[in-house]
């Protein structure tokens, strides 16, 4: 069968997926050799496709156990994260960490060791993770964690599936009195003020900005910053408290089609990202967003990645040191007015400190933008990754689709023990996707 | 405040899962009952964990008529729902040569979960509540060459769930008839079905809660498989009878 991630670029001929629904069935499949697991396929790139063998994880979709007093879920890895909201949510419990989407599986967000809007102060998927069991090569399964196989501890947030086949969990998630948000938006007129607010609300649990990328001159990242944090009781209005939890169902829409090619062009992002700077001006200030729409707006549409057409999109992600952050982001944004190929999502995070060994954040920003995967947009794309490399950042394995192993070595020292473990460990030969052949990690 | 129980037949099905998990989100405890049955620990432990409602496992083979009275003497407390999923494909070309095959077939699909219910709906009837519901299936419509042995069972089954409808429709008790089309299960797991035409087995069980709740008699899972079927069943027998379906 064919098979991408969610940019659906690039597509590969995959003829070989498993779904199997035991360890025996797992170990089997693994057994040939060369296999990815595959969570929900909302990597954008190929870091969860293999053409020898892609093993789809979801069929390991079993919670195992809640412990009311700490907060910690056990579960499978092919737990959808939406099914974890759905059950804890209404019992005061939200998860700590949480990617822009809730439609991934916990395994891909492990794996991914992803970041939220909270990376700041609370850090990556693996500062929720108390331990992780994982099937190696040979199917045996261990159980790490801080003090039990640290070393492996270490590595599996992170690592894209390269070091085995995460099984089950155990997560730590966050009491929450509402499923309120309480939302504040800040206009800033160029890049210099964004981060300026950035840097002044540090104890925001929650903070991003999205940016208006066509904007050059003095008005270069001008933007809108948004800060959260989970509302208490007392903030509520009669109408929120009504649905404490913000549980009640809302419509969802979908893109039934690809859109044509020309869609997505220059003139409409632009007339986009000018409306919704607009609208963002006008909401400036305070209000009470529920937590779907607050973290998850993109879900509200079901198949959005159709909007960029049959081409399929690309996405790029990159972390920037924390000195070097305003001069590589000036240029990068530089970069892509020059180039006229707006984003209509390009977003702006700080960062906080990062443990384990090959996660991709790092103290400093992060900066994500999308684009239509075509000719053009790939070259502006190499262009991003010279600047990025030259200030010191590197790439979010979870975003690519097309970066050579060549800007990965350059990009992170890292590269080379990654390589030395998964060659020392044995898990080389067996775990390898479309992304790691690539990268050749 | 505590709801009545669902009984689920065939538990280890991923549609009879399903429609646990359906009615264990309502708050509704659930007792699962299949062969095997302590195969399903873990996903009892899946369905109190996501939804803090009690689960019992309980051992039941549909091929046991002998057991089936103690079978329901032996459920904590007699359900108010029941949902049968018991199902049995086995192989055309096989159930073509081997008449014990299709006699397998014909038993799982037919005699077994027919059994179960009549055993439930003559104490339901004395209860004077209750849903019986059976997962029969669109083959049962119409026999094909391709799969009339397993598509006749499924006959024999909707016309007995429409014969008990009709007896216990004033005493209190409603019978759901369930006709899916394709359903992405272990069943169908090596088949390349249509993806516009195939449901999640989720979809399958919304779709029964509100069948219950509705008191509906008869549903298709997919509506365009009401369609297909109507055309499928309408078409005269001198040409059907030509057909590759
Ligand atoms: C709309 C949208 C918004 C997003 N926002 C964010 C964000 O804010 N922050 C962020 O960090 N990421 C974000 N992402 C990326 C996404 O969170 C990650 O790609 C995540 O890994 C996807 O999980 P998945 O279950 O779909 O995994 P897949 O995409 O299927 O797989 C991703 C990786 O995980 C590995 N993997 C999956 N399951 C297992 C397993 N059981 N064992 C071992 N390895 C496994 C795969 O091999 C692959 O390398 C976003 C993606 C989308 C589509
Ligand atoms: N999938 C489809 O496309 C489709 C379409 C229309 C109708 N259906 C019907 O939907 C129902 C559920 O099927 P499914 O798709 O979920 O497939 P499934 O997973 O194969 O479920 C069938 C279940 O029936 C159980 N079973 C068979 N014989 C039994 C017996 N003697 N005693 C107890 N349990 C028995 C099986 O249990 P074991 O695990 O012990 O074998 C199995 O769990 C079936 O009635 C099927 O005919 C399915």
């Amino acid at each position: 069968m064919m098979l991408s991630g969610w940019g659906r670029f690039p597509v590969i001929y995959a003829p070989v997926v498993d779904r199997p629904r035991s360890e025996a069935e797992l170990t089997a499949a693994q057994a040939k050799g060369g296999v990815i697991a595959r969570g929900n396929g909302r990597a954008y790139g190929d870091s969860a496709v293999s053409r020898r063998g892609t093993i789809d994880m979801r069929h390991f979709n079993r919670m195992i156990s809640f412990d009311a007093e700490t907060g910690i879920l056990v579960a499978e890895s092919g737990v959808m994260l939406a099914d974890v909201i759905t059950s804890f949510l209404p019992r005061g419990w939200f998860p700590l960490v949480t990617p822009g989407t809730k439609f991934v599986t916990l395994g891909g967000m492990i794996a991914a060791d992803v970041h939220g809007k909270n990376h700041h102060r609370d850090g990556s998927m693996s500062a929720a993770l108390e331990w992780v069991d994982v099937m190696d090569q040979s199917g045996q399964v261990h159980r790490a964690s801080r003090t039990q196989n640290p070393e492996l501890f270490d590595w599996v947030p992170g690592s894209m599936g390269l070091t085995g086949i995460i099984l089950r969990a155990a997560i730590r998630l966050q009491s929450v009195e509402t499923g309120w948000i309480r939302q504040t938006t800040i206009p800033a007129k160029n890049l210099a003020e964004a981060m300026e607010i950035f840097e002044t609300s540090d104890d925001s649990p929650y903070s991003v900005a999205w940016i208006d990328c066509l904007k050059g001159g003095a008005n270069r990242g001008r933007s809108l910053v948004m800060l959260g944090e989970h509302a208490s009781g007392d903030m509520l209005g009669a109408q929120e408290n009504d649905d404490r939890y913000a549980l009640r169902p809302k419509r969802k829409k979908s893109v039934a089609f690809d859109f044509p090619g020309f869609a997505m062009s220059g003139p409409l992002v632009k007339a986009f990202n000018a409306l919704y700077y607009r609208a963002g001006l006008r909401k400036a200030g305070d209000n009470l967003v529920d937590w779907d729409s607050y973290f998850y707006p993109l879900d509200a549409i079901l198949n959005w990645n159709r909007v960029y057409g049959r081409r399929g999109f690309l996405q790029f992600q990159c972390a920037l040191p924390l000195d070097a952050s305003k001069a590589g982001l000036e240029a990068l944004l530089e970069a892509i007015s020059e180039a006229g190929a707006g984003s209509f999502l390009a977003v702006l995070k700080r960062f906080g400190e990062q443990s384990s060994k090959f996660s991709f954040p790092m103290l400093g920003y992060t900066l994500a933008l999308d684009f239509p995967a075509t000719s053009k947009n790939l070259r502006l794309l190499e262009q991003l990754d010279r600047i990025t490399i030259a200030h010191g950042g590197r790439f979010y394995l979870a975003k690519d689709a097309r970066m050579t192993a060549q800007t990965l070595i350059e990009s992170d020292p890292r590269v080379a023990r990654f390589v030395a473990q998964r060659q020392d460990s044995g898990a080389s030969e067996t775990f390898q996707s479309s992304q790691s052949e690539r990268l050749a990690i | 405040m505590s709801k009545d129980s669902v009984l689920i037949l065939g538990a280890r099905s991923d549609i009879g899962l399903a429609v646990a998990h359906k009615f264990a989100s309502l708050g509704h405890p659930i007792q699962l009952a299949a062969r095997n049955v302590e195969t399903l620990k873990p996903n009892r432990a899946d369905i109190t964990t996501r939804y803090k409602v009690d689960v019992t496992l309980h051992e039941f083979d549909a091929l046991q008529p002998d057991s089936f009275a103690g079978f329901v003497d032996s459920l904590p407390k007699l359900p108010l729902i029941a949902v049968c999923a018991v199902g049995f494909m086995g192989e055309q070309s096989q159930n073509e040569q081997d008449l014990a095959a299709s006699s397998l077939v014909m038993r799982s699909n037919y005699e077994g979960p027919a059994g179960i219910l009549a055993e439930l709906a003559n104490r339901f009837e004395t209860r004077g509540s209750g849903t019986l519901v059976g997962i029969s299936s669109v083959a049962g419509l119409r026999g094909r060459a391709t799969n009339y042995v397993y598509g006749s069972a499924k006959a024999g089954f909707t016309a007995f769930l429409s014969g008990l409808r009709n007896r216990l429709a004033k005493k209190g008790v409603h019978v759901v008839t369930v006709l899916p089309g394709f359903v992405a299960t272990q069943m169908t797991e090596n088949l390349d079905l249509p993806e516009w035409l195939t449901a999640q087995p989720m979809e399958v069980a919304e779709k029964i809660a509100t069948a219950v709740e509705r008191g509906k008699n008869v549903i298709y899972v997919r509506s365009i498989w009401w369609l297909i079927m109507t055309i499928i069943c309408n078409i005269p027998e001198n040409i059907f009878k030509r057909l590759k379906l």
